[in-house]
């Protein structure tokens, strides 16, 4: 039997184009678009609805919102209790400066315990890692779990979306890749599946048990770490993450440092917020939570590795260090309308979305093309702070992105022509003279509409120009009123 | 029935917003109209320019420092600024005290935080320093209100803008499907990722069109360029108005 599908088509994010770019090509594929528009608009109304039921949501967010401040501000101090509290426990921590260590942690424990193979449970810290493709790359296969992330591993994807990975196929496209791709990786789908939910959700039942328990090591993520108890939380909607957390002997979890939580009583605020804000439902059908090893029942050997890759450097920024308090909801990406219409792969990472714009920046730098662009890849129209249950926001932050981007140089005629704005703009006399040119075309064009103006395409080619009028207000007010109040 | 309540005791300033001064001056002017009909005393000081928005949004904030600056040397004395665009409005009250910081200068911060309070997008002025809902304005069009995105989620307006508009003697007002969606404007968005930009445009204009209004009407004039440039270009009929002009529109003087 071969290794998954992902390794064929080694889905990485290097050497992506910039965001508009990639938008364009987004922006073409119909068929995505619909699947993105359906799916959003509903799980948005279902985020409202059940938001809307809880009187006291904002006082939550503050709650969710103070707790993460609390972690960050001493998160030396938390992640050194976390050590010690999970050491006491019996897990073995380890600890990952970046991708790379983290990799070779988790391969390094695979292969002592001499297995080809690995289940996960769902996990953003692994895909940020790409773990799959080292565990690949050391001949073990790594086996998503979750229906949507198994999906996108047979169609040799990239996830589109933080929590519905496979937000952008629909049911027959998923159909047509159970039928071709899960006899050549396991269990095949049977001959007469159907598009229809349940039948789909039953292959991949089936096809997964056999995996559920076979598998000697498992691999997860954390949604929450928390300090005192010593205890990871996952939080999960389908069971196969409890199935990973319990069967296997072995339990790896890779887990980013900004997961800590001070006090077991955080967790009240955080599993109102998360179920709400991400799936719209009142509560998660599964919440698992483990502090270390219990003789005889679940993992007998537990392995966790704090993960920083970046965030230490997010840390340090005062104005950027809020995006750290994301619990890795998708309410941000679900409210909008630009995700809505270029789905997930525009962004480059697999933190796609608003959060994706501030976060992937922050944590890979603006070296590349497709970093330098995220932040200008919003209309800043604020729906993802509204959504957001940890109250980042995401406007602030991509505001002052853009600043870092542009104090960098790269965009040399744009920032002459900002210099050159901010020089017209600053003062009414030299306002007043540009003015002069805009009202000069305005007597000149009269009523007729402008439908081309010359290096304006990125306007013009599906938008008509306003006509400039031929009087400015400050003209027809320095007519009007003979004694103008002027201050100066 | 129209309540008149004469504020000449507030010094009001007008702050026509430099992009309305220019392409829009029928909307000033509509304010201007409309706040003197209310009873208002409005100056218009001619040393203002612009708010410095499109600077700090593009990433060029230290060079709007200078507008910070002027706005509030310009406009520091009032008892009230108006300004018909929930857009600058937001960047004075959201933005300037963050610019001035940015830049190191507190005493500038601390100056934008004495003006910031006093400065209102027209239908919050209207609402809530006048207290009137009718202006006794006469429109008698069918139209659609688009709440763009400052107005709805930094500014808060929440329903000014309709409780204004449904005052409005002859109207039709139809509820606009999606109304709380961004247009896609979003400043220099709609120029740099100007083909998402686009592809929102054109359901906010679908949406427009679905209506069957005559008139979209909104509280900023750069998102309504955008919605009807498009509608234009579709050959849609639907002409675009800011809340201003329907406001100040009368019998005598019709919008």
């Amino acid at each position: 039997m071969s290794g998954p599908p992902v390794q064929q088509t080694s889905p990485t994010f290097v050497g992506m184009p910039s965001f508009p770019e990639a938008a364009r090509e987004a922006l073409a594929n119909t068929q995505q678009r619909d699947n993105l528009r359906n799916a959003t608009h509903t799980i948005r109304a279902k985020r409202a609805a059940v938001v809307a039921e809880v009187p006291e949501w904002e006082a939550l967010r503050v709650a969710g919102a103070d707790a993460k401040d609390e972690a960050l501000t001493h998160l030396g101090d938390y992640l050194e209790q976390l050590e010690a509290s999970l050491t006491a426990n019996g897990a073995t921590v380890h600890w990952a400066r970046d991708a790379d260590e983290a990799n070779a942690i988790v391969v390094e424990i695979a292969r002592a315990k001499g297995v080809d193979e690995v289940v996960k449970v769902k996990s953003m810290a692994t895909q940020e890692i790409e773990l799959n493709e080292a565990l690949e790359a050391a001949g073990i296969s790594a086996w998503e779990t979750d229906l949507a992330e198994l999906i996108v591993q047979l169609f040799g994807d990239r996830p589109s979306h933080i929590l519905v990975p496979a937000i952008h196929r629909n049911r027959t496209e998923i159909r047509d890749v159970f039928l071709r791709e899960m006899a050549k990786v396991g269990r095949p789908a049977p001959e007469d599946l159907t598009d229809e939910p349940a039948r789909l959700a039953e292959a991949a039942r089936l096809h997964l048990r056999e995996k559920f328990l076979r598998a000697r090591v498992a691999v997860s993520g954390a949604n929450f770490a928390i300090a005192d108890t010593g205890t990871l939380v996952v939080v999960e909607s389908e069971g196969n993450g409890r199935m990973c957390l319990t069967l296997p002997e072995t339990l790896i979890s890779v887990v980013g440092i900004e997961k800590v939580l001070p006090t077991w009583d955080d967790l009240a605020p955080m599993l109102q917020l998360l179920p709400r804000s991400s799936t719209g439902e009142r509560m998660n059908p599964y919440t698992t939570m483990w502090s270390g090893v219990h003789d005889g029942d679940g993992p007998q050997e537990v392995h966790v590795v704090l993960l920083d890759n970046g965030r230490s450097h997010v840390l340090a920024d005062a104005v950027g260090r809020q995006a750290l308090r994301c619990i890795r909801c998708s309410a941000c990406l679900n409210v909008c309308p630009v995700y809505e219409r270029t789905g997930g792969h525009a962004y480059g990472s697999v933190y796609p979305g608003p959060i994706g714009a501030v976060l992937n920046p922050q944590l890979r730098g603006t070296a590349s093309e497709v970093d330098q662009s995220l932040p200008y890849a919003s209309s800043l129209c604020g729906a993802c702070f509204d959504a957001c249950p940890v109250r980042i926001n995401i406007p602030e932050l991509l505001v002052e992105l853009r600043g870092a981007v542009a104090e960098q140089g790269g965009h040399r005629a744009e920032s002459a022509a900002m210099k050159a704005a901010a020089w017209v703009l600053s003062d009414p006399k030299r306002l007043a003279v540009a003015q002069r040119g805009a009202t000069t075309a305005g007597r000149l064009i009269g009523k007729r509409t402008i439908t081309k103006v010359p290096g304006l395409g990125a306007w013009t080619d599906a938008r008509n120009v306003p006509t400039p009028p031929k009087e400015t207000f400050r003209q027809w007010w320095a007519r009007e009123h003979e004694n103008p109040g002027e201050q100066s | 029935m129209m309540v008149t309540t004469p504020r000449t005791d507030l010094r009001v300033a007008l702050f026509a917003t430099c992009f309305n001064d220019t392409m829009w001056p029928e909307t000033p002017k509509a304010t201007v109209r409309l706040l003197e009909r209310l009873g208002c005393r409005v100056e218009f000081p001619a040393a203002q320019t612009c708010c410095g928005q499109m600077l700090t949004n593009t990433g060029y904030a230290g060079e709007a420092v200078p507008h910070v600056r002027r706005f509030v040397d310009v406009f520091g004395d009032y008892d009230a600024v108006v300004a018909p665009s929930a857009s600058c409005v937001g960047s004075v009250r959201d933005q300037h005290a963050m610019v001035a910081r940015r830049a190191g200068d507190e005493g500038l911060a601390s100056e934008v935080e004495q003006v910031a309070p006093r400065v209102h997008e027209l239908s919050e002025f209207l609402v809530d320093v006048l207290g009137v809902t009718d202006v006794g304005a006469w429109f008698p069009h069918r139209v659609t209100y688009h709440p763009t995105c400052h107005s709805l989620r930094l500014l808060r307006v929440g329903d000014r803008p309709l409780q204004l508009l449904r005052a409005v003697e002859g109207i039709d007002l139809v509820e606009l499907p999606g109304a709380d969606e961004c247009c896609g404007f979003g400043g220099t968005f709609a120029m740099k990722n100007s083909d998402v930009s686009v592809a929102m445009g054109t359901d906010k204009a679908a949406h427009v069109a679905e209506t069957g209004a005559e008139v979209v009407v909104a509280g900023d004039n750069s998102c309504l360029a955008h919605i009807g440039g498009i509608l234009g270009r579709q050959g849609a009929g639907i002409r675009s108005l800011h809340l201003a002009e329907i406001l100040a529109s009368t019998r005598e003087d019709p919008a």
